[in-house]
């Protein structure tokens, strides 16, 4: 039986039912770039990073399903400028001090401008003043640096079995916070070998005392690029996923 | 007893009348809000503990809706309708005249607890506002008059309910009746002819009428129910003929009525509910459902006790509950559930997250509430008018409201007109109209333009009314807004820009941070710091908005400023300055700080921009 096949910016690739646009390129090497997606955790589709057009339609290939016939462009001019916009718009949502940030040169958001040739944040800054929590003796939860992923939300709730996050608020007032009656991380049973204090792709949550431990040139994204990081960290678990 | 303890044990208690069920948290702290004036921390963990659910689960829930409040509110919390349409109507006015009767600020408490007062998103009373909320419950026609004697009862003391019942009146309107409206359903009636003539016949009818869903969007009705019959591939379990049992099905009624302009739901339900509720449970009966709800807007709490009386009868009656009309095993009833304050529950899977008792995100689709709805199950969702035509149809048959209409657009649809015109109200019109037609109905003259299907649908120019109200021009979920040429059209765009900002759900990038951009870039047109590049960066902007956005909220958020400045690219061409770039900071104003810290206001201490 031939497997079926969808394309991606012309080219054939095969994926299994169930799978997601997401996880079809993955599994075939192709990188869409992506934020809010790690493939450990159930799909959540909203950084928009990963817009792809399918059959002319911008859909997030992170929760969209893969299907027969469907003509899926991703590399495109078009499709990289809209993220880069996405990736702005990050940036000045919240206060990425990437000079002085614990989290740089592993951070998935710088990482996500260098490789989009994002070279300034063109909008005007929001400068959030969110609560900083620094009450925990080895997690340091910055909210302003939060980007709205959910992974930790998602880690803690589904890995850790802790459900230490949620989101509050709406709109440009949401926030992280934090499950305690305090609403502090040091009332929360999370430590710092938990999921959830290492799945963060910013530096929003930081585990302390472990900053600038790599040289400047060595760190994650100074050797590999986004997509070259993304993609040989997660083909291996998709592909145990979908055997 | 101390007054934590005390708090407590209302809330525990009011969670223990909910029987302790999560799905039904925010009727819980809507409830906590009614007794304690807020939802504080304490009571936030109270209710958390006593349902066994994170303490962020609710104040997550809290946080997310408007009427709910972790801070204490006044005893007499006042909200005045922000509406472009009671703008128009003065409420920017009326608001200033009853602040400073009340000694309060937009947005404060007054010192002794009393009072609080704030602005509110469109109360759906556009046709005879400015309108308020006073605990949540609407006063249409705010006068100077009308505020003295709030302002009274309030510094009196008065018990809400013994306010003069004058004040809490709500009128029809109702203008213009064509088939819908002029041959209104007798209870039951439906019901016996959907017994009589049997699931397929009727499903057919509803196929021949061709409805389509009356919210804006125009998905087929028969389509929809017949999908959620069938249910997803892995419970398809209901082949014809054969009761669909095994898998649970829901019916849900969408009164989210939130788009500014927008009250003939209102209406429906004020006037009409019976034959509402008789559309629900004819759906029930084709769809196979024993449950469903009717999601009523947390603006229309006035409506909610009458609509209770509306449902108790029908019980009564023997046309809910078990054995409908007698039939063993057509049985369904109906919850009402109350939102609190979020136009994003207008969006369905966001409304059935809302019913869930959660925050009122969006859904990732597919799958689409109809195969996966309220837990998870195959769900129908439709709006007031749907039911209640499909009501008329099961009795009238599909040919009768087919027989007008266009191509695409079958039948009628009852339109909620408003603005500048002598007539508003409800005005039912075939598919087809012009919208000259309109304005000449309604007694529109001088007119500018009109927003049709309200901020998320379309500002057209009178060089446009020769266009028609219908799926193939311009559709529209029932919100008509009449603009004179004395009004101005980038501060109507930019209520609507504000409107959206401040709805915006938050989950996805493009829609959280986009809306709050564009919200900023227009104030900045308007208060005259524009320049050309920002005009550019609008439009560019808007459309990135629209088109990565995760729900249809964010994809129709920009449409007031794309549509307009098209339209009239002048006019915001006039507000500019003629310079190229213009910082989007006030040099002058951000040495305030410093000025105050200083203790300094003499002229060095101020810079010029230039």
């Amino acid at each position: 039986m031939t497997k079926p096949f969808l394309q991606i910016d012309g080219k054939p690739i095969p994926y299994t039912a169930g799978q997601t646009i997401m996880e079809a390129a993955t599994a075939a090497g192709i990188y869409i770039p992506h934020l809010c997606h790690n493939p450990e955790f159930e799909p959540h589709g909203s950084c928009k990073l990963c817009t792809v057009k399918v059959n002319g339609r911008n859909c997030s290939a992170c929760t969209f399903p893969a299907a027969d016939g469907q003509d899926v462009l991703n590399d495109t001019a078009e499709l990289n400028e809209l993220r880069r916009t996405v990736t702005q718009l990050l940036f000045v949502e919240g206060n990425h001090l990437c000079p002085s940030c614990e989290k740089s040169g592993n951070c998935q958001l710088q990482a996500a401008a260098y490789f989009l040739g994002m070279v300034d944040a063109h909008f005007p800054f929001f400068y959030p003043a969110r609560e900083l929590d620094g009450s925990h003796p080895d997690i340091l939860l910055d909210r302003d640096r939060c980007i709205f992923c959910e992974l930790c939300v998602r880690a803690s709730r589904d890995v850790d079995g802790k459900n230490v996050f949620a989101i509050g608020g709406r709109g440009i007032d949401s926030r992280l916070i934090v499950n305690s009656p305090s609403g502090k991380l040091a009332d929360t049973p999370i430590a710092a070998t938990d999921k959830a204090a290492r799945v963060c792709p910013v530096g929003a949550i930081l585990v302390k005392r472990r900053g600038f431990e790599v040289p400047i040139g060595e760190r994650l994204y100074d050797r590999h690029t986004l997509a070259e990081e993304s993609l040989e960290r997660e083909e291996p678990i998709v592909e145990s996923r979908h055997d | 007893m101390d007054r934590d303890e005390n708090e407590r044990r209302i809330v525990a208690g009011i969670v223990e009348n909910h029987g302790r069920d999560a799905h039904r948290l925010l009727s819980m702290l809507r409830e906590v809000q009614r007794e304690l004036r807020h939802v504080s921390p304490t009571a936030q963990q109270t209710v958390a503990e006593t349902l066994g659910v994170c303490v962020t689960r609710v104040r997550a829930v809290v946080e997310f809706y408007s009427f709910l409040s972790a801070a204490p509110l006044g005893k007499f919390d006042i909200r005045i309708s922000d509406s472009i349409t009671d703008h128009m109507l003065g409420s920017r006015d009326i608001a200033a005249y009853l602040c400073d009767a009340l000694a309060i600020r937009p947005g404060d408490i007054r010192p002794d607890g009393r009072v609080s007062m704030a602005f509110t998103s469109c109360t759906g009373l556009c046709e005879q506002g400015p309108a308020g909320l006073v605990n949540g419950y609407a006063i249409p026609r705010l006068t100077r008059e009308r505020v003295d004697r709030i302002v009274e009862l309030v510094n009196h003391d008065t018990p809400l309910s013994d306010w003069p019942e004058a004040l809490f009146a709500v009128e029809d309107n109702v203008r213009l009746k064509d088939r819908l409206l002029a041959n209104p359903v007798k209870p039951g009636a439906s019901l016996e002819r959907v017994l009589a003539q049997g699931r397929e016949t009727i499903f057919e009818e509803i196929e021949t009428s061709q409805l389509r869903g009356r919210g804006g969007a125009g998905f087929n009705t028969a389509w929809k129910w017949r999908f959620c019959y069938e249910g997803p591939e892995e419970v398809a379990v209901c082949p014809p003929g054969q009761p669909a049992a095994q898998a649970e099905r829901y019916v849900v009624c969408n009164a989210d009525e939130g788009e500014p302009g927008t009250f003939k739901d209102r209406v429906l339900l004020q006037s009409h509910a019976d034959q509402v509720f008789e559309g629900m449970t004819v759906c029930a009966y084709l769809v196979g459902a024993r449950q469903g709800f009717l999601y009523l807007r947390g603006e229309y709490l006035y409506l909610h006790q009458r609509l209770e009386g509306v449902l108790a009868e029908r019980r009564r009656q023997g046309l809910l509950g078990e054995g409908i009309l007698g039939r063993k095993g057509f049985d369904f009833d109906i919850e009402i559930r109350l939102g609190a304050g979020a136009y994003i529950c207008g969006e369905e899977s966001a409304l059935i997250e809302s019913l869930e008792g959660k925050r009122g995100v969006p859904r990732n689709r597919p799958p689409y509430p109809v195969t996966h709805g309220y837990l998870g199950k195959p769900t129908v969702v439709n709006n007031v008018e749907t039911f209640f035509a499909a009501a008329a149809i099961t009795l009238h048959g599909g040919e009768w409201f087919a027989s007008v209409g266009t191509e695409k657009s079958k039948g009628t649809k009852l339109l909620s007109i408003c603005g500048d015109c002598s007539r508003p109200g409800i005005y039912e019109y075939p598919f087809g109209v012009t919208i000259s037609r309109i304005l000449d109905d309604c007694g529109a003259d001088d007119t500018l333009g009109v927003q049709i299907g309200g901020p998320s649908g379309m500002f057209i120019s009178d060089k446009e009314f020769g266009r028609k109200l219908a799926f193939e021009d311009l559709a529209t979920g029932g919100s008509f807004i009449v603009f004179d040429r004395t009004r101005d059209v980038l501060e109507i765009a930019r209520n609507f820009t504000h409107f959206f900002a401040h709805e915006s759900c938050g989950f996805c990038t493009p829609c959280r941070v986009g809306t709050a951009l564009l919200k900023n870039l227009l104030d900045k047109i308007g208060d005259g710091h524009g320049a050309a590049g920002d005009l550019a960066e609008l439009s560019r902007l808007g459309r990135f908005v629209r088109s990565t956005s995760h729900c249809g909220l964010g994809q129709t958020a920009a449409n007031p400023i794309l549509s307009t400045l098209e339209r009239y690219p002048e006019l915001y061409q006039k507000r500019l300055k003629t310079i190229d770039f213009e910082p989007g900071f006030d040099l002058d104003g951000a040495l305030a700080i410093a000025r105050r810290l200083s203790g300094r206001d003499d002229e060095n201490a101020h810079l010029t921009q230039t």
